[in-house]
């Protein structure tokens, strides 16, 4: 079945599933249906199942992740719509990232340390919840395996779009801003896409979590590593 | 949509310049996703010049990360070797983020006056 090789047929089947996977998710109101993790899945037992290899399938795939950028690009877009709120309130802002970006390094390398991680996967978790170029350097930096870090944050980012709001109602987060900034901060781009799905407002907010969170996590993860002795 | 790709696409290659040039350790993207900001804060573009085709990307921001979740299965057998540390501290540390991030923010607010009181109105 030479066909199935064929990139056209491979970015038909991704726009299928997941659009699909959005109808989905839509008809149930699932959280646990997030659509890039439903796609992924239907799309990787495609794989496994017909053969047809990872390799080929990223051919129309970096096609799809080619727009990525662009996308990260026009955030700046809402970002520039709030950005009278967002001067009101610099501290809070800048406050809530510090406190974030800290304890999500602090609290992932302890818990997996007590979890019995090598030091090498410790070193790779710190800055999962930032973006992906961000992460790989950050680890590259710390002596970490940065493919595992892109794997981890891959993971974070449809686990924290998956949870956020629901973790954020248990824990009476209600103020928009709060909110948009918690998933920015801890699932990056995609906790981002997540928040852009309930308004503009929370995607700006969020967008800002993302930029700072990368930022403070770029400055702070070696020194945290080095005081808390992992490296 | 020509002149609106042209301006997205205008300040991510800045951001790549500025990152080629400096050897700052940022993503282009996120350098671009400033320099827009400041583009049209500083009203050297219009909204609406660019405005259609932000909203068209930012709306399908999920969709473009398909492919790298799909690549999650290139990284099976790293994860596999030591799942439960790295998928249960993850988790743990997800979660507290969110909520550390959300409560401090909305604390600062009240501490400040809140809302449309605030020494920052």
């Amino acid at each position: 079945m030479e066909y199935l090789d064929n990139m056209y047929f491979l970015l038909a089947l991704t726009f299928v599933v997941y659009a699909a996977s959005q109808i989905l998710q839509l008809r149930t109101g699932w959280t646990i249906l997030n659509p890039i993790l439903v796609s992924a899945v239907v799309i990787i037992a495609f794989l496994k199942f017909t053969g047809v290899s990872i390799d080929t399938y990223n051919e129309g795939g970096r096609l799809i992740e080619f727009w990525l950028k662009p996308a990260v690009v026009a955030l700046g877009v809402p970002l520039y719509k709030e950005l009278s709120a967002i001067r009101k309130q610099l501290l809070p802002l800048i406050a809530s990232e510090l406190a974030g970006c800290v304890v999500g390094i602090i609290s992932v390398v302890l818990v997996a340390q007590l979890l019995g991680a090598t030091k090498d996967v410790v070193l790779s978790l710190a800055a999962k919840s930032v973006t992906t170029p961000i992460a790989m350097e950050v680890t590259r930096a710390v002596g970490g395996i940065p493919s595992l870090t892109a794997a981890v944050v891959i993971c974070v980012g449809i686990f924290g779009g998956m949870t956020g709001f629901r973790v954020m109602k248990l824990t009476r987060i209600g103020s928009p801003i709060a909110q948009g900034l918690s998933m920015g901060t801890a699932a990056h781009a995609m906790g981002t896409s997540r928040a852009m799905d309930v308004s503009g407002k929370y995607g700006a907010f969020a967008s800002l979590g993302l930029t700072i969170n990368g930022i403070f996590t770029a400055l702070l993860t070696p020194t945290i590593l080095d005081l808390l002795g992992v490296i | 949509m020509v002149i609106q790709c042209a301006i997205i696409f205008g300040c991510l290659a800045l951001g790549e310049l500025i990152v080629w040039l400096t050897g700052i350790k940022l993503p282009s993207s996120m350098i671009g996703m400033l320099l827009l900001t400041a583009l049209l804060h500083f009203r050297v573009i219009r909204l609406e010049w660019v405005e259609g085709m932000a909203n068209f990307l930012v709306k399908n921001l999920g969709f473009f990360f398909v492919p790298a979740a799909v690549s999650l299965m290139l990284f099976f057998d790293i994860i596999k070797a030591q799942w439960i540390p790295i998928l249960l501290a993850s988790a743990l540390s997800t979660m507290l983020v969110i909520v550390v991030t959300g409560w401090v923010h909305q604390l600062m607010r009240k501490l400040m006056g809140g809302g449309s009181h605030g020494i920052f109105r």
